[in-house]
């Protein structure tokens, strides 16, 4: 069921075929520039932008529904909070107030608020496509080549590779064992006492983690006797050599990590766009 | 044998890749609520205090990094940097401790549990008190009262989670190891 979070299904088109490297750098670019700059044109282009790779990756819908769900509730949430603990944050930053209309004194809705909120929600909107195509068409193995052709070190690299490798079986573990103890009568629901709940939840913890552990000996133990670690450098199965595409994609996320810069240096002055002066 | 802070073996390498993974499905599926709307306490910051106590701050950190790091990215499609960071810093700090615990041979007492639990207790309020409200303001210009409230609510709900299941795991886990010189000629 929810281990099809993270679902890898091979395809040939322009994305798919662009190697893990470029894809990540990309998805670095893009969310940096958006992260550094507080400018709604910008991010505007950044959110059109992502939204023409996404098209181009033929990402089926399907596959991100349940993603789409966790962000419009952690968007909305946050747009409460954010309005709930500062209300005038627009004001403070973009120094001006424009009424639109009044509850109380605290709670008055300014444009500049809304202009604050709505910026913040695009920005974090911007950055979702890329990171949605970087995650489902990447190849697992070929990631962590990738983060290795990039200066981290193969050892950490190749934690990674276990990680993505060895998430699915501890999905399917945790499974096992929730419906395994479930079945000999532990009750998880709500209709349970919270101290009974965590004392019942500790129940499965305890197996899963004890199998964990004895995992990685085994694996640690496999990878010692194949005489992992003995070279400063390891090559990649998985490793894609770069294209002319490649180099192509790369070259323009940094224009555009470069051009959020330079918007925010020489147009607007700060890293916040001011229409209200 | 001695333990050195920083080394990385094999071992270390696996631990950090099988830890990370099992604080993804922790992080995702297994909150425990406190009544609180949306402050659950995260059960994966328990395991992550254990691993980091386990296995030292390196792995500490990328089971951290990774962990958080990639969570947020299959469940929001893009990782909130400031407190990826700072999942990563506290499973440093708390792993800081590893070179003074003796779990591996059977030994956690009432000392160790102290000593356990001040340095996750250091590193929560380092991390989510200070670190991440601070990288929150500087990078996403977020309200300061909103991040600082944020903030103190989560590590106190980290702490928690490390304070109780980190020192339940590892009582149990020291018990099931064999004590150094447990065997007698006779």
């Amino acid at each position: 069921m929810k281990s099809k979070l993270f679902d890898y299904i091979d395809r040939d088109n322009f994305v798919y075929n662009l190697s893990g490297l470029t894809k990540l750098l990309a998805f670095v670019c893009f969310t940096f520039s958006v992260m550094f700059s507080y400018d709604i044109r910008y991010i505007l282009f950044v959110l059109v932008l992502s939204f023409c790779f996404f098209r181009i990756s033929e990402i089926s819908f399907r596959q991100i529904r349940t993603m789409l769900i966790y962000v419009a509730v952690f968007l909305l949430l946050n747009f409460c909070l954010t309005y709930l603990f500062s209300p005038q944050y627009g004001t403070e930053i973009y120094g001006t107030t424009h009424e639109l209309f009044r509850f109380n004194g605290r709670y008055t809705v300014t444009l500049e608020q809304i202009l604050y909120q709505v910026t913040k929600i695009l920005k974090y909107a911007s950055g979702i496509p890329l990171g949605m195509i970087f995650l489902l068409t990447t190849n697992p193995s070929e990631f962590a080549a990738s983060m290795n052709r990039i200066g981290v070190s193969y050892k950490a690299a190749y934690a990674l590779a276990l990680t993505l490798r060895y998430f699915p079986d501890m999905i399917r573990d945790y499974q096992d064992i929730s419906l395994a103890q479930q079945s000999r009568g532990l009750d998880l629901s709500k209709k349970e006492k919270l101290g009974t709940r965590v004392k019942n939840i500790m129940n499965i913890f305890v197996p899963l983690i004890f199998t964990t552990l004895d995992r990685i000996e085994l694996i640690s133990n496999a990878m010692d006797l194949r005489g992992f670690g003995k070279h400063k450098k390891r090559t990649w199965y998985a490793g894609k050599p770069l294209g002319r595409n490649d180099y192509l994609v790369m070259l323009f996320a940094a224009a555009v990590l470069a051009g959020s810069i330079c918007v925010s240096v020489f147009v607007n002055g700060s890293r916040f766009y001011n229409p209200f002066v | 044998m001695e333990k050195k802070l920083f080394e990385f073996q094999t071992k270390t390498i696996v631990a950090t890749g099988l830890g990370a993974a099992l604080f993804i499905v922790l992080f995702m599926y297994v909150k425990i609520p406190t009544g609180i709307p949306e402050t659950d306490i995260k059960t994966a910051y328990g395991v992550g205090a254990f691993f980091s106590a386990l296995f030292g701050p390196i792995a500490g950190l990328l089971i951290g990094l990774i962990g958080h790091g990639l969570s947020d990215a299959i469940q929001y499609g893009s990782p909130w940097w400031s407190w990826v960071v700072a999942s990563g810093l506290t499973c440093f700090i708390t792993g800081l401790v590893y070179p003074k615990l003796k779990v591996e041979v059977g030994e956690f007492g009432g000392k160790d549990i102290l000593r356990f639990n001040i340095y996750q207790i250091i590193a929560n309020v380092i991390s989510w008190v200070v670190v991440a409200p601070i990288l929150d303001i500087v990078v996403y210009a977020e309200p300061v009262n909103l991040v600082f409230t944020q903030g103190i609510v989560a590590a106190i709900c980290n702490a928690v989670s490390a304070g109780v299941i980190g020192t339940i795991l590892l009582l149990l886990y020291s018990k099931t190891r064999s004590k150094k010189g447990s065997l007698t000629k006779e």
